[in-house]
């Protein structure tokens, strides 16, 4: 008997002949399936069949242009030189239009145009997506969990790179495209308006996010803890408590004297994540165009405590006399 | 196969831990940790015991020449085509003028200067920058002596350290040679400038921010002044640029943000440390600097000194500070010559009385609890 004890998986199930599951309505499945050794250690020996069928074709073919066109200019910024672009990959990055262009549908592609093309066939990739995931769901008769899930971290997507621009005026606000000068952006971001850590929904966003890995860590250590009892069976446990729930059940039970049901852990993750995005989207859309200046909104709501001063006063000395210093304007 | 994998993860790993050991700048304990705020607010210097004992020592100050001998005799008159050191006494000019040899061209010596045939003779261009560069010094420690370099003050060396060219000018950015036509154009970032602590920030930040000596006071401000959007605020570009040059400072200084703000609200005057006041000063003393003495000097600079845009060299903060958050670990280089206190060029402005002694700047002496 081999246990789930390893980093691993140590059991892999190889069929004899592949696997194709129950019949559904629309049934074209792409590709010969086969056993992988690699994708055995991690997950389902067996790869493929994929469904794929015109959404998710035209998804892939929409993130494939969005892809090209942000590689493309990334590669080009470099002056086409191959090795440049591989040694400078992670600073470079698709701009946003300029603030001067506002809302402008489509700016010359050089001052943001291209930024906004790759932005709608990314948007019409994700969304396409979403809606293949939705459709898979339905033939197979599942719930619509997995595809609403995901539609809150494409609101969280949508808000950064759509809602806000529209309602703030400019696409300038949106995120650029790239590895650093995203973070640099988000870095940006909260400097501009005084702090996100002051708003309230990005504190919600942190919880949820922190929580969600320690939901992840606490029941998969658990369920592997219990799988020499048949604990791997958790949907089966449910309704039918076996020894590994009741082991599990009592384990969270003595040391924090609470516990989750076999099937309440999975409401409690599924929300963890679900609202992670959510109410992160929501902090994002309330800066700067409800809220200009988090820190000075926790002063003014109570959020924000204040310290002991170490120092002697120090004021602006732009408000004490602006004109008599040199290197500068008033 | 599964011995393959298994020796292959293994060698994946091992390879990637090698890498992140040996390649990162890692920082050894002990830990030299210096707090500057008030408990609870994270407000503390931070470096190794290793890295203070280096950077200080990096950063001696010479020892001052010898005291000249008195004399009633000035330079203005003794000498030909004197025109910023005057009123300086014979012997304390020729004192100065041995000091800045070691200061500035302790290799090439005099010849750097001056045509040895015709000392008075005006044809080497660096004569001509050297007699911008006196009054320029003159100008910091007169004109700036309250609001940035209090009682320390400047001399050559706080910039050249031994080398004709100091180590750490800046020219405009002219950006990464690209493409054109359609091509997105990069918005002025996004190249791992050293000027922007190798971020992906604007990397032209400082010639935005500090050669211009007319730059509206406001313009790195980004921040709102009020809780709800009243009008509409500057965009995060502006932002970025911001940050760009504050990392600039943050380097240029060896301290962190902390060390003026604290960063739960960065624009908040109220809470920040008084160095901060010294930094805003610090801003503008730099565009002083570079738009009244060496913008100026753009004709007098041979080609190969200047910028690839043609531009002058320009100093920034890490000119002087060279990774210290007082120049030569905060000496007062001025005291052992106060020609260089205050302009010498007209009789009334050399009192040979100097140096006067005013109040040092305010020390902030740190009370964290």
């Amino acid at each position: 008997m081999a246990y789930y004890q390893n980093i691993f998986s140590e059991v892999q199930v190889r069929p004899i002949s592949p696997d194709l599951g129950i019949p559904v309505d629309s049934n074209k499945r792409w590709g010969t399936p086969f056993n992988s050794y690699l994708f055995g250690l991690i997950g389902n020996a067996q790869v493929g069949p994929i469904y794929i069928g015109y959404l998710g074709a035209l998804s892939f073919a929409c993130g494939l242009i969005a892809f090209e066109i942000i590689g493309l200019n990334m590669w080009a910024s470099v002056n086409w030189d191959p090795i440049q672009f591989v040694r400078q990959l992670p600073w470079l990055a698709l701009e946003p239009p300029r603030p001067q262009y506002g809302l402008r549908v489509l700016p010359p592609l050089a001052e943001g145009g291209w930024w906004l093309i790759a932005g709608f066939f990314l948007t019409a990739s994700v969304l396409l997506w979403w809606l293949r995931l939705f459709r898979r769901a339905k033939a197979l008769g599942l719930g619509y969990h997995v595809p609403w899930a995901f539609a809150s971290a494409i609101w969280l997507f949508l808000v950064l790179g759509f809602i806000r621009p529209v309602l703030m005026g400019s696409w300038s606000e949106a995120v650029p495209f790239g590895i650093f000068p995203h973070l640099d952006w988000t870095a940006a971001f909260s400097l501009r308006y005084g702090n996100l850590f002051y708003n309230p929904f990005h504190m919600l966003s942190i919880v949820f996010l922190y929580g969600s890995t320690l939901l992840f860590a606490m029941h998969g250590g658990t369920i592997l803890a219990v799988s020499r009892f048949g604990g791997e069976r958790e949907i089966d446990q449910i309704v039918d408590r076996g020894t590994a729930t009741e082991r599990a059940a009592l384990f969270w039970r003595w040391t924090m004297g609470f516990n989750a049901t076999m099937e309440s852990v999975h409401r409690w993750a599924w929300w963890f994540a679900v609202l992670t995005t959510l109410t992160g989207g929501i902090g994002i859309l309330l800066t700067g165009t409800v809220v200009d200046n988090w820190y000075l909104w926790a002063v003014k709501h109570g959020v924000a405590p204040s310290y002991p001063q170490v120092y002697p006063p120090v004021i602006d000395p732009l408000s004490v006399s602006p004109t008599t210093i040199p290197g500068g304007a008033p | 196969m599964k011995t393959f994998f298994t020796v292959l993860g293994a060698s994946i790993a091992f390879f990637l831990t090698v890498a992140m050991v040996g390649l990162t700048d890692w920082d050894r304990p002990p830990l030299a940790v210096h707090q500057n705020g008030f408990r609870g607010t994270a407000m503390a210097q931070v470096h190794t015991r290793e890295g203070v004992e280096e950077t200080k020592a990096a950063n001696l100050a010479p020892a001052p020449a010898d005291p000249a001998e008195p004399g009633e005799e000035l330079a203005g008159t003794t000498y030909e085509n004197v025109q910023v050191l005057k009123n300086v006494s014979v012997n304390e000019f020729n004192r100065l003028m041995a000091s800045m040899t070691e200061w500035v061209s302790p290799e090439q010596g005099c010849t750097y200067c001056h045509n040895t045939e015709n000392m008075a003779d005006d044809s080497l261009y660096q004569k001509k920058v050297a007699r911008r560069m006196l009054q320029m010094t003159q100008h910091i420690n007169s004109s700036w002596k309250d609001n940035h370099v209090g009682g320390a003050g400047v001399t050559c060396y706080t910039c050249h350290r031994g080398q004709p060219v100091p180590a750490n000018i800046w020219f405009t950015q002219p950006g990464p040679n690209r493409p054109g036509g359609f091509i997105a154009r990069n918005n002025g970032q996004n190249m791992a400038a050293p000027s922007v602590g190798l971020a992906s920030l604007p990397y032209d930040t400082l010639t935005e921010y500090l050669a211009d000596k007319n730059i509206d006071n406001n313009a790195i401000r980004v921040n709102a002044t009020t809780a709800l959007p009243t009008t509409k605020g500057k965009p995060i570009q502006d932002a970025e640029k911001t940050y760009g040059l504050m990392i600039h400072m943050s380097e240029g200084l060896g301290v962190n943000c902390t060390f003026c703000h604290n960063t739960r609200a960065i624009s908040n005057w109220s809470q920040s440390t008084p160095q901060r006041t010294t930094a805003w000063h610090g801003i503008r003393m730099v565009r002083d600097i570079n738009g009244n003495y060496l913008e100026p000097l753009l004709s007098t600079f041979p080609p190969n000194r200047l910028g690839a845009l043609g531009d002058v060299p320009k100093v920034n903060c890490t000119t002087c500070h060279n990774g210290v958050s007082k120049p030569l670990n905060g000496a007062h280089v001025i005291d052992a010559y106060p020609e260089l206190a205050k302009s010498t060029e007209t009789a009334s402005a050399a009192d040979p009385k100097a140096p006067e002694t005013t109040a040092p700047m305010q020390q902030p002496v740190p009370a964290p609890q």
